[in-house]
């Protein structure tokens, strides 16, 4: 009798189901716009590298053709070799701001204001940040004029030198990187345990020793975290860029993320499939980080999971 | 605690300590002092090139009257709320779902899923720029503040979900199982149960997106193009061009820009860490 009752038998069902059904409707939008906008996207991307395209037009099959355009690109060239420079010197905000949070981790007067201003540039936008740095390096109005002249340089303009360009934009771009890592490095100094330390004062462990042994092994997830978020910065370095130089002059600043706007989506032109082939190699440098951090974090789920 | 706690050393290096803290933060906010110092000169200080002394002039309400009257400044930055406000409450309300269904539930895609939010919250926009500003184009959404909201939510899923689910996880799972017991269904759970203890998690997204989404340029450009829906950020770029020597406007514009993030951050600075550190202290 029980069976033949069609609601009796719906809610055993659903009862029954529940817990499968149930992370799937609690994941379905997150999940349908996450690909929709993300995942779905990098391999339409991938896939218009493979065509000339220019986003109005019907699109050409090339093959390989952008790929073998981009070998021989110059331009392309110098972006990937300033990205590498960016990879280099944007490292220093790991050991800056690692240095900054032993000064700072200290408890004295005022102590919590000042940690708050020397986040400060992290919250402020790269926009403005870009803006000021520029100022700074105006040959005559700006702030490292008297510098110059005191150093002979008079009238020298670090963003208008292909030379210097791409450091003087690294630079920048480091001060909200180190307010960054000096962030994950104070969390990390906190949770630090004061007992291991103890025992190493007790063992006679001293200054750098102490540091290099018992602290600097604690401090593993911020040191991870830390070198994460700043090599995604110096690959995805787009807006310093825009900002101060457009990759000029001649593209002696140009990195690959602003290079592929420009070839894409600017006055020089609409290539998009030229554009998504650059975009392409960009992905592939920043996937093998990309997998390295799942790795790092698969195996923490193992372990926790046993 | 390391380094060891200044008030054990010698008297000696305690006023050493005392005297270069705050020398050390002044040259750190050089930068900062610099645009304030500029957004009240005028242009004649600017233009004899008095950068750091005393301004002759104090020009601050004079400064941020022209860049209030003379440029879209108003209009960008409301279209700047109108953009990061929607977004967090979209991102933070999917990934409420996302990370209680992936912290929750055992099922053989679990990691699989987790980890295709994770690589995505990585990538570089530019692998995603041209998709997205087609997808964009043909759902006539283009140059629209709710083309430019509904990629920021996508995206931001990600990193939400990453942060909600390793929170979730980490609450006391007989909560749940206890309430499973009792009948509750797992809506029920999810609302009454999860949703309140989440509370911390959520304060910790809501100034994180906040402030990247205010701060963000690259989307701004790609998907707009007029003053009508364009944000703060990409606004000041186009006035910099206007502008290009008066510095004294353009510092006071960017300190209005940065204005929002610096008072959300100030207000919420432990939540803000905490989401920094993706709130994990393992590793």
């Amino acid at each position: 009798m029980e069976l033949n009752n069609p609601k009796a038998k719906r809610i055993t069902w659903w009862q029954k189901n529940q817990i499968k059904i149930s992370p799937w409707i609690f994941l379905a939008p997150g999940l349908i716009f996450f690909s929709i906008y993300v995942i779905a996207p990098i391999f339409v991307s991938i896939g218009i590298s493979f065509y000339q395209w220019d986003g109005l037009s019907p699109s050409i099959y090339v093959g390989l053709q952008n790929y073998i355009e981009l070998l021989d690109d110059e331009y392309f060239y110098i972006s990937l070799w300033n990205n590498l420079k960016w990879l280099i010197f944007f490292m220093l905000a790991v050991p800056i701001g690692l240095g900054l949070a032993i000064f700072l981790n200290q408890i004295v007067f005022g102590i919590r204001l000042i940690k708050s201003l020397f986040f400060f540039p992290f919250v402020i936008s790269q926009v403005v940040i870009g803006l000021i740095f520029t100022w700074f390096y105006q040959p005559n109005y700006g702030v490292i004029a008297p510098f110059l002249n005191f150093i002979g340089l008079e009238g020298f303009s670090i963003l208008a030198n292909e030379n210097t360009a791409t450091y003087g934009i690294i630079f920048a771009g480091l001060y909200p990187q180190i307010a960054y890592c000096l962030i994950l490095y104070l969390t990390g100094l906190n949770n630090i345990n004061p007992e291991q330390i103890e025992a190493g004062r007790m063992d006679g462990a001293k200054g750098f020793h102490l540091f290099w042994n018992i602290v600097l092994p604690q401090l593993r997830h911020a040191t991870f975290l830390a070198i994460v978020v700043t090599v995604i910065g110096a690959l995805r370095s787009f807006d310093m860029v825009a900002i101060m130089t457009q990759g000029g002059p001649y593209g002696y600043s140009n990195v690959l993320a602003y290079y592929m706007f420009e070839q894409a989506l600017s006055e020089y032109g609409y290539r998009m499939g030229y554009g998504s082939a650059i975009a392409t190699v960009l992905f592939t440098i920043m996937m093998f980080y990309i997998l390295f951090f799942i790795y790092r974090m698969y195996r923490n789920e193992r372990e926790d999971n046993n | 605690m390391f380094p060891t706690p200044i008030h054990q050393r010698p008297i000696v290096n305690q006023y050493i300590y005392k005297i270069f803290l705050p020398i050390s933060l002044i040259i750190w906010l050089i930068p900062i002092f610099g645009i304030l110092m500029t957004s009240i000169r005028g242009l004649g200080d600017i233009t004899a090139g008095n950068m750091w002394g005393t301004p002759s002039e104090f020009l601050l309400f004079s400064n941020l009257y022209d860049v209030f009257t003379n440029t879209p400044m108003i209009k960008y930055t409301l279209n700047s709320f109108k953009v990061t406000i929607p977004t967090m409450l979209g991102a933070v309300a999917l990934s409420c779902m996302t990370g209680f269904a992936l912290a929750n539930y055992k099922f053989r895609t679990n990691l699989i899923i987790f980890f295709i939010f994770i690589a995505g919250n990585f990538v570089p926009f530019q692998i995603l720029m041209i998709p997205v500003r087609d997808l964009t184009f043909k759902i006539g959404l283009y140059n629209t503040i709710t083309g430019l909201v509904l990629f920021h939510v996508a995206f931001q899923t990600g990193f939400c979900t990453l942060f909600m689910r390793n929170f979730i996880k980490a609450l006391p799972q007989e909560l749940i199982e206890a309430a499973r017991m009792d009948g509750a269904s797992e809506f029920r759970i999810f609302w009454k149960i999860i949703l309140p203890l989440t509370r911390p998690a959520i304060a910790a997204l809501c100034v994180l997106i906040f402030t990247f989404i205010w701060n963000d340029y690259f989307w701004a450009t790609v998907l707009i193009q007029g003053d009508h829906a364009m944000p703060i950020t990409a606004g000041l770029k186009s006035l910099n061009g206007q502008w290009i020597t008066a510095y004294h406007l353009l510092s006071t514009g960017s300190i209005v820009a940065a204005i929002p993030p610096v008072i959300m951050f100030f207000l919420m600075q432990k939540h803000f860490i905490a989401g920094l550190t993706l709130g994990a202290t393992k590793g």
